[in-house]
């Protein structure tokens, strides 16, 4: 196989040591068929061990390693050395603070994970001893969005969240909404806080730059103007008289 | 050091540890959990199961059936009762999961649809697609974000346990953000820290599945139980060991050689089957250890296809069609695409075996209690004897949620009769040597070694003397080898000294319990003079059910190499007997 070297500039930052931010640039012989991760996993184990990033399954799914990719941010697993051209730019994910070079601090999402109330919420119990009958037209009403791998990589793209961090959203709403219409669900009023809240559904401005970006096809930006309608009608009956919450 | 006090340690948060972590707060809010994990729950490698999970559901289906399966599969170094609790629980806990919100394939009638899988004899498999895992772990993940008493530490990474007296007492784990290290006190402590693929060079296995709990229990004195199994998936593909489900060939997919020829009738698991209609437990459909060794014959022969990154055979789903690869095999439709090029609507996809899954692991019973009072291990990282010398697709998915569930029904009832523990002189010292250890190894300086080095000469080490067949000569060497690799490891200097997410000290970490891990394997390959399921010995070949129907416990010896003592098998109503993957004459 066919090897072409890549002219890599890596952000590195180490709050011990550096006041700030700044780029390292590495030459990394790489073969055609690899991934941007590999080529990163080449620099660690080849010319340079001190470089932190996160990564896991090297197959699309744990959500690990989103990073920006010339601007981009993408699955750095899912993100091929064929497609780039020699100059590449790895950033951490934009919108977060930085940890350590490539590594971004989560918590504020996995705290607004936590408020979407992601689970089944029942008030009648559940069938005993067996399955909900759930026919494949009510599932795929919302299996698109259990599709997230929660890679982040939305929020680095969202313009609202880039302005205003205490907005909840894309991935986050999707969340909630997957939940909501889940056939199996009695809970969506109880979810209805953080849509009214005016961090959450109401603060989108509707340019689907989350559904562009997000490498599992989850399109939060649809979720959102599903939610919007819905969010409305909930809203508009609690006003009514007697109206319940 | 800071000193967190709690009722239950769980180490790990992928299947099994989410699923003990509710249960434990379902049934006993009052008890405190501390879930300490490496890596943000959602990555941990559950994440990467495609299949899907087993239990028993159509109507034509039994207890019984899938009791055989398991235990023929098994090659009947199963521990019976425990496959009989197994497969009692396997359907409620599946349900469970459902009624969580877990979004299961249905079939026309909306009822949870299942698929055929390697080695059964019935469709029992549940699956979400082909991404099953994925779901099962944001499922129980989600679900675990309701209850109060689950504490998480995420991004902590567990170093080693803390006992006195014989008994456990806690662990120590280091913040990656911080560098901090934290002290965790608790009279019971769940293992649940997933398996070990990284010991070997090509495997489906995740960066993060390096064995650190097994080889914490195992310094700890606690023995890793049959180590030697270790399960090569047949179809892997070439490169970058990224698995293609055996839901391929549930779903239909067949296995060609250059020719063109089905040659998995050519190994005990014929006659042929039409193309398009699977038949249940024989060719595509027998099981993973004797499909990959087929392959090992197969490319002996000449009979494997070239390309870039090795020799494979192919995986043929063309007759699926479109419409069926996109409903059920989306992700694999992806990954073969993306990763060699080859999408397998229009073109067959080269594949070959892959380390895959630790049959072996952490010795426990059948409730996840081991050797030690107060430390119980689930998931791939135990050993309960449920997998015998060869695992079964889709058992294992389950099996985190019925140990998980059941070890933490113990750990829960132990951590109520003990009561907290205190922290002494003898276990602040014990946590104080655990942290020196850690910081000498932040210290030093110039060995000259490399841990990507010593861990490339480690893997390449284990595939040539333990990999798919095995013999005196080879497993002798990596026995040998590993023992230079130990003495070598303390030649590593790490270069980066910073105490924020350092990830180069905690590659050398993980690389210290990558080797102790493979001292075990390598020991049980060379001391096993069988052939077993998985464990394929060139000079001992068939099974020696009168010196070797049990199981190995690997000891750790303070100096040298493990000592290996023996333990039989529980038998309860299946006598050995012949592993018949011919079709149809299996009773
Ligand atoms: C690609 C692939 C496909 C598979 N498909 C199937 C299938 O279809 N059906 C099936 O039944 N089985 C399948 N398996 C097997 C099955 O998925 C695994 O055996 C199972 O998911 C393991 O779960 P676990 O909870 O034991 O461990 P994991 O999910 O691996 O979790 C381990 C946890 O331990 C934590 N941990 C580890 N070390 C430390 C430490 N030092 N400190 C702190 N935390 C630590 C990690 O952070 C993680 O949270 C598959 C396996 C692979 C690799
Ligand atoms: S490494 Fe898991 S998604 Fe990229």
């Amino acid at each position: 196989m066919s090897k072409r070297t890549l002219d890599i500039e890596v952000l590195r930052y180490d709050p011990e040591q550096d006041t700030e931010p700044h780029f390292m640039s590495y030459q990394v012989p790489c073969e055609e068929d690899w991934a941007i991760l590999d080529a990163l996993n080449y620099i660690k184990e080849e010319l340079d061990t001190t470089l932190a990033f996160r990564w896991s399954c090297h197959m699309m799914v744990c959500g690990s390693c989103g990073m920006m990719v010339n601007g981009e941010p993408v699955l750095t697993c899912k993100t091929f050395v064929r497609d780039l051209p020699k100059d590449v730019r790895i950033e951490p994910l934009e919108n977060f603070p930085i940890e350590r070079d490539l590594v971004v601090v989560l918590d504020d999402v996995m705290e607004k994970l936590q408020m979407a109330k992601p689970y089944i919420i029942r008030k009648d119990p559940p069938p005993e001893n067996e399955e909900f009958n759930q026919p494949r037209s009510a599932l795929y009403k919302f299996k698109q969005y259990t599709m997230c791998v929660n890679c982040m990589c939305c929020y680095s793209a969202c313009p609202q969240y880039a302005l205003d961090s205490s907005f909840i959203g894309p991935a986050v709403l999707a969340l909630a909404h997957r939940y909501n219409i889940d056939s199996r669900d009695q809970g969506k009023s109880e979810r209805l806080d953080i849509l009214a809240d005016h961090d959450g559904v109401w603060n989108c401005s509707f340019v689907g730059a989350c559904s562009e970006v997000c490498p599992k096809n989850v399109d939060p930006a649809a979720a959102l103007q599903q939610m919007k309608i819905d969010g409305a009608k909930a809203y508009w009956l609690q006003k009514l008289p007697g109206g319940k919450s | 050091m800071e000193t967190i006090h709690a009722d239950v340690v769980i180490v790990g948060a992928g299947g099994a540890g989410l699923r003990a972590a509710i249960a434990i707060a379902e049934t006993d809010p009052s008890l405190e959990i501390a879930l300490i994990s490496k890596v943000y729950p959602m990555r941990s490698h559950t994440c990467a199961a495609e299949g899907g999970a087993a239990g028993v559901k159509g109507a034509d289906d039994s207890l019984e059936m899938h009791f055989n399966d398991t235990v023929s599969g098994g090659d009947w170094l199963c521990d019976q009762e425990v496959v009989e609790y197994f497969v009692s629980q396997a359907s409620r806990e599946l349900i469970q999961l459902e009624h969580w919100g877990c979004p299961w394939s249905r079939e026309d009638d909306g009822s949870v649809a299942v698929r055929p899988f390697g080695g059964m004899k019935k469709k029992r498999t549940w699956y979400a697609a082909d991404k099953s895992g994925f779901h099962i772990l944001h499922t129980l993940f989600q679900t675990s974000l309701q209850f109060p008493s689950i504490k998480r530490y995420d991004e902590y990474f567990a170093l080693d346990l803390l006992h006195k007296d014989g008994k456990c007492r806690g662990v120590v784990a280091m913040e990656m953000r911080s560098g901090r290290f934290f002290a965790y006190h608790a009279p019971a402590v769940i293992m649940a820290s997933g398996g070990a693929g990284q010991v070997f060079p090509f495997t489906t296995n995740g960066a993060v599945k390096t064995g650190d709990g097994m080889a914490m229990a195992y310094r700890a004195g606690i023995p890793l139980k049959d180590m030697e199994f270790v399960q090569y998936h047949p179809t892997g593909l070439p490169g970058t060991g990224i698995l293609l489900t055996e839901g391929c060939r549930g779903e239909g997919g067949i296995l060609v050689n250059k020719n063109g020829y089905r040659y998995l009738q050519d190994y005990g698991m014929g006659p042929e089957t039409p193309i398009g209609s699977p038949v249940l437990k024989t060719m595509e459909l027998g099981p993973r250890d004797r499909l990959s060794q087929a392959f090992w014959h197969e490319q002996k022969k000449g009979n494997t296809v070239e390309t870039p990154w090795g020799h494979s055979v192919l995986l043929d789903m063309r007759h699926l069609g479109e419409k069926k690869i996109n409903e059920r095999l989306p992700l694999v439709r992806e990954l073969a695409s993306s990763y060699v090029g080859h999408d397998p609507v229009k073109e067959p996809v080269p594949v070959r075996p892959v380390i895959h899954f630790m049959m072996g692991g952490i010795d426990t019973n059948l409730n996840g209690e081991t050797q030690m009072p107060g430390l119980f291990a689930i998931g791939e990282t135990a050993c309960s004897g449920l997998h015998g010398a060869n695992r079964l697709g889709s058992n294992s998915l389950t099996d985190l949620l019925v140990s998980g569930k059941r070890s933490a029904d113990r750990a829960s009832a132990y951590a109520k009769e003990t009561g907290r523990s205190e922290d002494n002189p003898t276990l602040r010292a014990q946590a104080e040597d655990i942290v020196g250890n850690v910081r000498g190894l932040l210290q030093r300086s110039g060995g000259g070694e490399t841990t990507a080095g010593v861990r490339r000469e480690m893997r390449d080490s284990l595939e040539s003397g333990a990999g798919i067949y095995r013999d005196e000569k080879g497993a002798q060497a990596t026995c040998d080898k590993v023992a230079e690799l130990h003495e070598r490891f303390q030649g590593i200097e790490v270069n980066d000294k910073s105490n924020v997410f350092n990830t180069d000290l905690q590659q050398l970490l993980e690389l210290r319990n990558l080797l102790d891990v493979a001292e075990t394997v390598a020991e049980g390959s060379l001391q096993r003079r069988e052939s077993r399921g998985a464990h394929q010995r060139l000079d001992f070949v068939g099974r020696d059910d009168e010196n070797f129907l049990k199981h190995s416990l690997a000891f750790r010896e303070p100096k040298g190499r493990p000592r290996i003592e023996w333990l039989d098998v529980t038998i309860t109503r299946s006598q050995p007997g012949v592993r018949d993957y011919s079709g149809g004459k299996d009773k």
